[in-house]
């Protein structure tokens, strides 16, 4: 491996400004290993001459001494931010040519920041899906077991896949209901889904408006910190978006969790978890405890509903959010005879499977006559499900589950769509409740696949989730690289 | 049968007796904002096709609505003047449909939660009576942009401008009676309007614009199944679809028939109503909170801050025209119908007869520009002339006859009557000793019509005194004349 893909975010920054090496000479180390992982599919949209540009323009700023905090640092974006003048197609054949005019609030802030722009990486599309498997281009392969084929997860399967395989420093992810944090579990990286409003929504493909939120994939709990630094804030384009300063996450990193309380929810701990995962559950648990933590048994009792409820509202939202992809403005539009004509034959050719099944689902909850049973209900129990946060944050400060019941799973091997919903069950339940969450890896199971965990913690208390997950990783001392990683 | 045999307005004669139209008016009300109601562009009409659109507006992906802070004024302004109550708390909801000049897909409307509830408006009707008028509900919408289907043979053209324009849907309660009556309604709902400073009220920009839903029964029964006609653009055109579209419901009632609820159209050019949409074809909108967007959330002393800033309205100002300047309520509902019309009256009858003015700019006024296609605005006439020639009148410097005639030269050469009456020399001849004289005139040269007079036929007397006034060219004080001439046929 190049010694500059050792490097991870935290620790590539300080190098920087060392001048160990320039952005350039690290920009380019990872052009090669993205050319060395090409078969695993991360990248969609590779855009070198802007990068190195970027590149050049962020070793000035650091000879000149004026770098900022992610100056010269090279990152992947997920396919769902809108880039100015790069495509953005969000892994649709219905947005296969779209190219923006304009730039997401949480990717100009990064490159505001210095950041410097690899490429667009591949997901589920739209968003929707949990192996990576619904994008137009087909899915991208975890670089865990590469022989295997093994799924990376979704939607963020891209971002997490080039994290894992070191062709991408860190990357920006999108979750819904689990799309960063289920990702980073299967290709054993670190993945933030922060306070739902702490990231401006501006920009990204709208996939479920009340749920979409930004966030990093990254090697390291610090990575995230860095990362998620400089994409949060508050944004007036975004009406949801929360008036509230973040505190600098790198200050609470080693704060420590000496006293903190963690619930372990025991509707969480059910049949269909792999053992493994149980096991390194356990094993999570005694490491908080050793670490100073109380461990508190807590209920939260309407959590078998969160799936239920998530896939009436995310399907609802993206039934209205997909409407003006109608081939009237922009993107693939099939000429017909007549508009109804040529709205079927565009929408119907340009989204693929999954996206039509969640737009038939939610057209199907909202319609009159099944509102009130579906979409009204769902709305009522999503506010049952925050209620039992609010109230086990009464008790506790921070709750600790797995991130998915397996790890990941063959390409191809899930055909039923109920079977695939299932992998979001660890998620779904704080992205319904707008609460901030982080998947970080800590260990490997019999097959060697890694296993991620969850912390979940109150709105807004990012710097805390960051002081938790960072003392968990010092305890799991998770070194292992994949084989399909760039060498 | 009516039993005067005169039918009121809003009932129609059928062969099985008389029938009762029930009307409930959708006006929709474009606010004036510069900008839309959830972007920046610019909600100015009339600029070149697809100028004035935002990304927000062309629904790019990835694009979000903010709320225009002007616009939510405005409503609260509006609800207010509707005697209305305000709703501290309205939510925003996604109207799904596809069609081409929708971009996003959906239109933000206000379904369950409008910002302004129930309320209720005094209209004036032509025969001086009045009525109140329930008001159901005022909630924010988006506009919709423009399709135009006949500039290419196989093509449809897509104008964005007005899409997200903010436009505020009034809701009546169907408390209307008559296309008169409904006439009357969208009048004074446009008054309110203009004088809130909401919107412009222009019809013919398409700034304010009525949906009708008419239904008809016999008195006393229950409400008939409604039609709602859409979109119609001028006080004639509404008053007209709603008597050709009640006429058209009493001929198939009549006949035996049913009526279908469904979406009708007004054809300007038969002046009759066709069907658009039936019930069966109404889209489905699957209403539902747009998560976008937070509820829209007030207090009860913001909205006494923007109580503070309406003006005063026309109900109230209507009460003190009628106090301050002894005028009939009638005169003062039409001279309070626009807030120009009565500045521009109390400008003019300042110090002035206040029913003497009323008269002259109602009707002379008024007519004279309505002629010449002009508005007050742009009056030949200033209101302090206006008021100088009613001043001549009640001095008796001119009369009722000259006045017309001064007022005519005064719409031309823009100058002060006092200085028309001085130049021709019209002011009225009020001294006896002169028109002594000329009635001596008239005597000497009609001897035989004297006779007659004086033999008793009394209605020559009139024309003496036509005679008199022919002398003095219409100068001579009709009063005097009348008294002289009296005194000298004895």
């Amino acid at each position: 491996m190049s010694d500059l893909l050792k490097f991870d975010l935290l620790s590539a920054s300080i190098a920087l400004k060392n001048k160990e090496f320039s952005s350039l000479e690290l920009t380019n180390a990872y052009f090669e290993a993205i050319e060395k992982t090409s078969a695993l599919g991360a990248y969609l949209e590779i855009i070198k001459d802007h990068s190195m540009n970027m590149a050049k323009a962020s070793d000035k700023n650091i000879n000149n001494g004026t770098s900022r905090p992610l100056e010269g640092l090279p990152i992947g974006v997920k396919d769902m931010f809108c880039t100015k003048d790069i495509k953005t197609t969000a892994s649709s054949k219905i947005l296969e040519n779209f190219c923006p005019t304009y730039e997401s609030t949480v990717t100009q802030n990064l490159w505001d920041d210095g950041a410097v722009m690899l490429g667009k990486l591949s997901c589920d599309e739209f968003a929707m899906g949990s192996s990576n498997e619904t994008a137009a281009k087909g899915n991208v392969v975890n670089p865990w077991l590469k022989n295997s084929k093994m799924s990376p997860g979704g939607s963020s399967g891209g971002s997490a896949a080039a994290v894992a395989s070191r062709s991408a420093l860190a990357a920006t992810g999108t979750d819904t209901g689990g799309s960063i944090r289920q990702p980073a579990a299967f290709c054993g990286v670190t993945g933030l889904k922060p306070t739902y409003g702490r990231c401006s929504r501006w920009g990204i493909v709208a996939f479920s408006s009340s749920l979409d939120q930004a966030g990093p994939l990254t090697r390291t709990v610090s990575d995230a910190a860095l990362m998620l630094n400089s994409m949060a804030g508050y944004d007036k384009k975004d009406s949801t978006s929360a008036n509230l300063e973040m505190p600098d996450l790198i200050n609470y990193l080693d704060k420590g969790i000496k006293g903190k309380k963690i619930g372990i929810p025991k509707e969480y701990t059910q049949d269909g978890i792999s053992q493994d995962i149980v096991k390194f559950y356990e094993k999570s648990i005694n490491w908080l405890k050793e670490s100073g933590a109380e461990i508190l048994p807590v209920s939260l009792p309407h959590t078998k509903y969160a799936l239920p409820v998530y896939y009436i509202i995310a399907p609802a939202e993206a039934s209205s959010n997909l409407a003006r992809y109608d081939g009237v403005r922009y993107g693939k539009r099939n000429e017909a005879a007549s508009l109804d004509e040529m709205y079927e034959i565009t929408r119907g050719n340009g989204f693929g499977e999954e996206v039509k099944r969640r737009i038939m689902i939610g057209t199907y909850v909202l319609s009159s006559g099944y509102y009130d049973a579906y979409y009204l209900k769902a709305q009522k129990v999503r506010r049952l499900i925050k209620e039992d946060f609010d109230n086990v944050f009464e008790e506790v400060d921070y709750i600790l589950t797995p991130s998915t019941p397996t790890t990941s799973f063959e390409l191809g091997q899930k055909q039923d769509p109920l079977t695939m919903y299932l992998n979001d069950i660890f998620t779904v339940p704080a992205s319904l409740a707008g609460l901030p969450g982080i998947s970080l890896p800590i260990g490997l199971d019999k097959s060697g696949l890694p296993i991620g965990i969850q912390l979940i913690a109150n709105s807004f208390d990012e710097p805390g989730l960051i002081s938790t997950a960072r003392a968990l990783e010092r305890s799991a001392e998770f070194n292992f690289i994949p084989d399909g990683a760039a060498t | 049968m009516s039993e005067t045999g005169i039918l009121k307005p809003g009932h129609i004669n059928g062969e099985t007796g008389t029938w009762e139209m029930v009307i409930g008016l959708e006006i929709h009300a474009q606010i004036s904002s510069k900008s839309k109601l959830f972007s920046g562009a610019s909600a100015s009409f009339g600029a070149e096709a697809n100028s004035n659109v935002s990304l927000v507006d062309a629904a790019m992906p990835g694009m979000l609505p903010v709320i225009n802070e002007f616009c939510i004024e405005q409503a609260v302004k509006t609800g207010l003047a509707l005697n209305a109550k305000i709703n501290n708390v309205s939510v925003f909801d996604r109207k799904n449909y596809f069609y081409a000049d929708l971009p996003q897909g959906y239109q933000i409307s206000q379904f369950t939660k409008p910002i302004v509830g129930e309320g209720e408006i005094i209209i004036d009707l032509d025969n001086g009576k009045q009525t109140t008028i329930g008001i159901e509900r005022l909630h924010l919408e988006q506009d919709a942009g423009k399709s135009l289907h006949d500039q290419h043979p196989s093509k449809s053209f897509i104008d964005l401008n007005r899409t997200g324009v903010a436009l505020m849907e009034i809701v009546s309660k169907p408390d209307i009676r008559s296309p008169q009556e409904a006439g009357a309604y969208v009048k004074k709902i446009r008054s309110i309007l203009r004088y809130v400073g909401a919107c412009d009220g222009n019809m013919e920009e398409g700034s304010l614009r009525a949906d009708c839903n008419v239904s008809v029964r016999k008195s006393g029964e229950e409400f008939g199944t409604r039609c709602e006609i859409k979109n119609l653009n001028s006080i004639r055109f509404i008053i007209q679809a709603i008597q050709s579209e009640a006429e058209r419901q009493v001929d198939i009632l009549e006949s035996g028939g049913k009526i279908n609820q469904e979406t009708r159209l007004f054809d300007t050019s038969t002046g009759e109503t066709r069907s658009m949409r039936s019930k069966e074809d109404a889209h489905d909108y699957r209403y539902f909170p747009d998560p976008d967007l937070l509820p829209l959330e007030f207090s009860d002393s913001w909205v006494q801050e923007i109580k503070k800033t309406l003006p005063e309205l026309p109900d109230s100002l209507k009460k003190r025209l009628v106090n301050d300047f002894e005028i009939t309520p009638y005169d003062a509902s039409i001279l309070v119908e626009e807030k120009d019309y009565v500045d521009f009256y109390q400008k003019a009858a300042k110090g002035q007869d206040g029913k003497l003015t009323a008269n002259w700019m109602i009707t002379e006024l008024f007519g004279a520009l309505k002629k010449e296609n002009l508005t007050l605005s742009n009056s030949p006439i200033s209101p302090e002339n206006l008021g100088k020639l009613v001043s001549l009148i009640s001095k008796g410097t001119i009369s009722g006859k000259i006045a017309k005639d001064v007022f005519v030269e005064m719409m031309t050469s823009k100058n002060s009557p006092s200085d028309i009456v001085k130049d021709k020399g019209l002011e009225q001849v009020s001294d006896d000793t002169e028109i002594l004289k000329l009635i001596d005139k008239v005597i000497s040269e009609n001897k035989d019509k004297v006779n007659d007079y004086l033999g008793g036929k009394d209605k020559l007397f009139g024309f003496f005194v036509g005679q008199v006034m022919k002398l003095s060219q219409g100068k001579a004080n009709p009063g005097i004349v009348n008294n002289l001439l009296k005194e000298k046929l004895k």
